[in-house]
C-alpha cells in the first residue's frame, strides 16, 4: 500500500531521494552493487552515478509484450511531439518543455477506492519493477511510430489503491500549470487535460505506466515524469504528466472527446474501418528511417486485436469509435 | 528603369519566390540520402512538412498577389503590377507542388485514393476546386491571351478571389484544432477582398454622382 505523503512529510527533505535517482539507484543495482551498497547510499559521492549515462534505468526486457519491428529513433520520438500544454507544432515541446519541473512530483488519488489521498512520485514507484516493452503508437493523425517504453503494468498501481464495485472507469489528469505550460495559457484545448479508461481496459496487462524510453528517464517533451500508454489505442489516449487518478462511476469527460465528440471518441481505439470524418485511417505513414516509404496499413488495434479484441465484444465499434 | 525592372528587379524577386522550393528540395535529398547539407532539415515527417509548406506557400502567394493593387493604389506607383503576374504564377507552382507531394508522396500516387479523398473529403474537394480554378488563369497569363481576351481578361481574373476564398477554407478545414493560423490568413484575405468591396462601393458612388451631375446639366 502506498504511504500517504503525510507520512513522508516527517521525514526530512534530505532524507527524500528525488525519483530520478531513485530510479538510476536501481540501475546502480542492476550494476551488481548490492542490495548492502544501496543501503548506504545516502553517503555515496554524487560521482557514484556519474559513469552512468544520466536518466540510465534499471529495467528487464519484457519481450513477450514487445513487438518486433525496428524502434523509431531516439531523436524522432523525442522532437515530434503532440503535447498542446507545450504548444501545437510537433517541434514545440522539445523547444518549451526544457525548463519543466518533474520534481517534487506528487499524485493524488481519490474516487471510488479505499485508499486514497496524495503520494510522492517515489512513493508511487517504489513497489514496481520496470521493463521495457516495445510498442506501437498509432496517432489519431495518421501517422506511427514504435517506441521501447520503460514502465510498469497500471493494473499493478491501480490495485494498491484498492477500487470498489463503483470504480467502473478511471480518470486521468494532467498538471495545470499555465506558468510552466504556455499552451494552458491558450484556449486551444480544455486545461487541464484529462483522459479516461474503462476499469477493464485499465486494468489489462498492455497498460502501461511509462517513466522512460530507450533506457532512460522520460524527456519532459515525452510526458515526464508519469505518463500512460494504452499502445492499442490513439495516441492522445496516452495522458503525459500525470498528477491524478480519479476512480469513477460514469465515463469521464475526456479533453477530445468533450472538444470535438463527432471527430474523437472515448474509447479511441485504433481503427483502420473507422475514418476520422476529414481524414482516412486506413494507413498511416510511419515515422521511420525510410522517410519517403509508402503509407502501411492500419491494423485493428493497431495490430493487438489478439490480446483486447474480447474487452468490446458485442459493443458497436462504429458507435464507439 | 524600365531594363532595370526587367532585367534586375524580376530577376532578383523571381530567384528569391524560389528559395522555399529549393530549401524543401534540399531537405529532401537529406532525408532521402541521410546527408546534413546546410543542416536542412524537414524533420521526423517530412512529407507532411513538404506538404504543409507548399500550402502555406501558396496561401502566401495568393495573398501577396492580392496586395499589388492595394500597394498601387496607395503608394500611386504602377510598378507593383509588374510583378503581379510573377507572384501569381508562383502561387500556381507552389500549388501543383503542393498536389504532387500530396498525390505521389503522400498517397503513393494511388489516383483511386485521390479520387475517394476528392469524393469524401470537403475539405480536399474544396482545395482541388481551388487549384482546377487557378489553372484557366496560368494558362491565360500571357500577354498575348491577355491582348486576345480584352475586356474578358479581367473578368476572367477575378476568380482568383475565389481561389483564395477556398484556399483559405481548405487550410481552415484540415487543421485538428489550433485555428489560429488559418484564422489569420482569413483575417488578410478579408482586407484585401473587403479594400476592393469598399472600393467598388466608391466608384459606384462617384459613377452615380456623375451620372446625377450630367443630368443637373441637361
Amino acid at each position: 500500500m502506498p504511504r500517504k505523503s503525510s507520512d513522508s512529510a516527517k521525514i526530512a527533505p534530505s532524507a527524500i531521494t528525488p525519483y530520478d535517482k531513485y530510479l538510476s539507484r536501481r540501475s546502480l543495482l542492476a550494476g551488481g552493487l548490492g542490495w548492502a551498497a544501496a543501503q548506504s547510499i545516502g553517503g555515496f559521492p554524487r560521482d557514484a552515478f556519474a559513469q552512468q549515462s544520466p536518466g540510465a534505468l534499471a529495467y528487464t526486457r519484457n519481450a513477450g509484450f514487445s513487438v518486433n519491428d525496428t524502434p523509431t529513433s531516439y531523436k524522432d520520438i523525442t522532437t515530434y511531439n503532440n503535447y498542446y500544454e507545450f504548444g501545437t507544432d510537433k517541434s514545440d515541446p522539445s523547444q518549451n518543455a526544457q525548463k519543466f519541473r518533474t520534481q517534487p512530483w506528487n499524485l493524488t488519488v481519490g474516487g471510488e477506492a479505499e485508499v486514497k489521498g496524495t503520494f510522492t512520485l517515489e512513493d508511487i514507484l517504489k513497489p514496481h519493477a520496470l521493463e521495457e516493452r516495445v510498442y506501437r503508437l498509432r496517432c489519431v493523425e495518421a501517422w506511427s511510430m514504435v517506441v521501447p517504453w520503460i514502465g510498469f503494468p497500471l493494473g499493478d498501481l491501480l490495485k494498491r489503491f484498492k477500487p470498489t464495485s463503483k470504480a467502473k472507469f478511471v480518470e486521468f489528469k494532467t498538471l495545470y500549470d499555465p506558468k510552466q505550460m504556455p499552451g494552458e495559457r491558450t484556449g486551444v484545448l480544455e486545461w487541464p487535460y484529462v483522459e479516461g479508461l474503462r476499469i477493464d481496459e485499465a486494468m489489462h496487462p498492455l497498460s502501461l505506466m511509462t517513466v522512460g524510453l530507450y533506457g532512460k528517464l522520460l524527456p519532459n517533451q515525452n510526458g515526464a515524469p508519469l505518463r500512460l500508454i494504452v499502445p492499442w489505442k490513439y495516441g492522445f489516449k496516452g495522458i503525459k504528466a500525470i498528477v491524478s487518478i480519479n476512480f469513477v462511476e460514469r465515463a469521464p469527460r475526456t479533453t477530445w472527446a468533450g472538444s470535438a465528440s463527432n471527430e474523437y471518441g472515448f474509447f479511441a481505439n485504433v481503427n483502420p474501418q473507422v475514418d476520422h470524418p476529414r481524414w482516412s485511417q486506413a494507413t498511416e505513414r510511419h515515422i521511420g528511417a525510410n522517410a519517403f516509404a509508402p503509407r502501411q496499413p492500419t491494423l485493428p488495434f493497431n495490430g493487438y486485436a489478439a490480446q483486447v479484441a474480447d474487452l468490446y465484444k458485442g459493443l458497436d465499434l462504429r458507435k464507439f469509435f | 528603369m524600365s531594363w532595370q525592372i526587367r532585367w534586375i528587379a524580376k530577376p532578383i524577386v523571381f530567384l528569391a519566390c524560389l528559395i522555399p522550393a529549393l530549401h524543401l528540395g534540399l531537405g529532401a535529398l537529406n532525408a532521402l540520402y541521410g546527408w546534413n547539407i546546410g543542416d536542412v532539415s524537414l524533420g521526423a515527417d517530412p512529407v507532411k512538412h513538404m506538404l504543409h509548406t507548399c500550402g502555406r506557400w501558396t496561401l502566401n502567394f495568393l495573398m501577396i498577389t492580392l496586395c499589388m493593387t492595394p500597394l498601387r493604389d496607395l503608394t500611386r506607383a504602377v510598378i507593383w503590377l509588374r510583378f503581379r503576374r510573377m507572384f501569381g504564377l508562383f502561387a500556381f507552382f507552389y500549388v501543383l507542388l503542393h498536389f504532387s507531394v500530396y498525390l505521389f508522396l503522400d498517397q503513393d500516387g494511388r489516383f483511386s485514393a485521390l479520387w475517394q479523398d476528392i469524393v469524401k473529403r470537403p475539405y480536399i474537394t474544396i482545395g482541388m476546386l481551388g487549384l482546377l480554378l487557378l489553372l484557366p488563369l496560368a494558362v491565360t497569363s500571357t500577354a498575348r491571351a491577355q491582348r486576345r481576351l480584352g475586356r474578358d481578361w479581367t473578368r476572367l481574373h477575378r476568380l482568383i478571389y475565389v481561389v483564395a476564398l477556398l484556399g483559405v477554407w481548405h487550410f481552415w478545414w484540415q487543421v485538428k484544432k489550433d485555428i489560429r493560423e488559418p484564422l489569420l490568413y482569413a483575417c488578410g484575405l478579408s482586407i484585401l477582398l473587403g479594400y476592393r468591396l469598399w472600393k467598388l462601393g466608391g466608384s459606384r458612388a462617384r459613377l452615380s454622382a456623375s451620372r446625377l451631375a450630367a443630368t443637373d446639366a441637361t
